[in-house]
């Protein structure tokens, strides 16, 4: 590991302007994910402003019904927090399906949303990867692709995003709360993360230096009734496959309104548009919930090896919203 | 020791900077360290190489395994994937920290009883993390696999899995594991 200098941010103004204007420096927070690319090689900051012991720890109820969440709660935290567990169950099932509980208990809201890919190819120094080395190939495309997208990649990366929790924050319209050089702005939570395109090495729309200092969930009522379903290869402790993040607002049989949200199938969390409209006004029966899954999935690009995420995340979706549905007793 | 020397004078050359240092200190299992190191150290290699407090176990050293888990600040953690100079001040108990005045801790006692082990390397991990867990449980914290999330908790065996299950155990006592957590935590 390249040797660096550390610095405890005094407060988050300083926070920004000690990464902004120096290309090598990066903010450390939790570190579950940063401290093992640096031992990896993936990353190699030479300086690093710690952000873990600035003001961003609290959960607070908003006026309105919304819930801002600092920045620097840990994982485990906002999952067990009152306000989180009963306004948007989506999103404490999201965190408690992600990692194990030691590292939930050092993770961070902001980091999880700058968590990066876990594509084998990308951890793999000596494999061509144009999220790592720009330009340098994609050795995923024509190698091991199980773990891979199905949705919005390109010709340039095939990763997956790896957040249970974004996906739940995706499907409950969160905003990203940031501050860099020239003040505050607020990112929606589907803006957030980039799709591929040409230039995968950048996963996010934020600029170096800019800081993330809360996410903000909306008041969402109906979210009362929300679920997160996550589809791995073990029981526990393994990222998704395919994951769902749903909520339902039901009315006489109906759907009023859904929101929809899938993990595992794409560069960023992925909020489910057209299977969201599919579903508006729709009775609450499995035939809806087919007609809106095919409806997400019919742009899907499956690779070589993982033509089995279109059926999974068809049923998956099914599913959830069946279950929900039920739950309310439609 | 050459080659050694040669590596550290190639990555001042391409830093124009040497390894940097950082003073911090630890109470660790009681006790308050002092300690100087190179601001790339994590919790863990200055626990063993720098401390010589040998329980928190090196397995994946990539947060994978849970061998390194401790309880810091009195929640269970690894310690792999932590830059000590960022816990200046914290406080870690790790497993042999556990047994206070040579009695050993309920959850030890257990996993002996149970025979919650083989070879031993996951151990203090697991005992380290069990010990979070039971805690995290009795203040009514949920799992993936809680029903209702606002409910009290009851540590089933299926709770008791999915909260341990960042704990791996190459030997596969899993099943003995459990059954000294279950007995521990009634």
């Amino acid at each position: 590991m390249m040797p660096f200098a550390y610095e405890r941010a005094a407060d988050p103004a300083a926070a920004v302007a000690a990464v902004t204007g120096r290309p090598g420096a990066a903010f450390l927070g939790g570190g579950t994910n940063l401290v093992d690319h640096m031992k990896l090689g993936i990353a190699t900051p030479d300086r690093l402003v710690d952000v873990s012991r600035l003001p961003f720890d609290r959960v607070e109820a908003l006026p309105g019904g919304g819930v801002r969440i600092g920045a620097g709660v840990r994982n485990s935290d906002l999952a067990t927090h009152p306000l989180i567990r009963s306004r948007y169950p989506v999103l404490a099932q999201a965190l408690l399906a992600g990692a194990s509980a030691q590292l939930r208990n050092l993770a961070t809201t902001g980091g999880n949303l700058l968590q990066r890919t876990r594509c084998v190819y990308f951890q793999d120094l000596t494999t061509p990867c144009n999220k790592r080395r720009p330009g340098s190939g994609c050795a995923a495309i024509g190698g091991f692709t199980r773990y891979h997208a199905i949705l919005g990649a390109s010709e340039h990366c095939v990763a997956t995003h790896p957040s249970d929790m974004a996906v739940a924050m995706a499907a409950l319209d969160a905003v990203v709360v940031v501050l860099g050089e020239k003040g505050e702005r607020r990112i929606p939570l589907t803006d957030f993360h980039r799709l591929p395109g040409e230039m995968p090495d950048r996963d996010t729309v934020l600029e170096h230096g800019e800081l993330i200092t809360a996410v903000e969930l909306p008041a969402l009522p109906f979210a009362a009734r929300s679920a997160y379903r996550k589809v791995r290869e073990r029981a526990s402790y393994a990222f998704a496959l395919v994951s769902v993040a749903a909520a339902l607002d039901l009315a006489d049989g109906a759907i009023r309104e859904a929101r929809l949200a899938l993990g595992g199938v794409a560069h960023k969390p992925w909020r489910a548009v057209r299977a969201e409209a599919a579903l508006r006004g729709a009775p609450a029966t499995v035939e809806s919930y087919r007609r809106a899954a095919d409806a997400e999935l019919a742009p899907a690009k499956p690779l070589a090896g993982n033509a089995f995420k279109l059926p999974m995340a068809r049923n998956t979706v099914i599913a959830v919203l069946r279950d929900l549905a039920k739950e309310g007793g439609a | 020791m050459k080659h050694w020397r040669c590596a550290r004078a190639a990555l001042r050359r391409e830093r124009g900077s040497k390894p940097m240092e950082a003073r911090i200190t630890l109470q660790v299992d009681g006790e308050r360290r002092a300690l100087t190191l190179d601001t790339r150290t994590t919790l863990l290699d200055a626990l063993r190489d720098h401390l010589g407090v040998m329980s928190p176990k090196k397995g994946c050293d990539h947060g994978q395994c849970g061998a390194c888990t401790v309880l810091l600040d009195g929640r269970r953690a690894t310690t792999c994937l932590s830059f000590a100079v960022a816990h200046d001040g914290a406080a870690i108990t790790t497993a042999q920290g556990l047994a206070a005045n040579g009695a050993l801790h309920p959850v030890q006692r257990a996993f002996i009883a149970h025979d919650g082990l083989q070879c031993g390397y996951c151990t203090p991990g697991q005992i380290c993390s069990a010990v979070g867990m039971i805690e995290e449980a009795r203040a009514g914290h949920p799992s993936h696999v809680t029903k209702d999330l606002t409910g009290p908790v009851a540590l089933t065996d299926d709770e008791i899995r999915e909260r341990m299950s960042g704990n791996l155990c190459r030997c596969g006592a899993y099943v003995n594991i459990l059954a000294a957590i279950r007995e521990a935590a009634s």
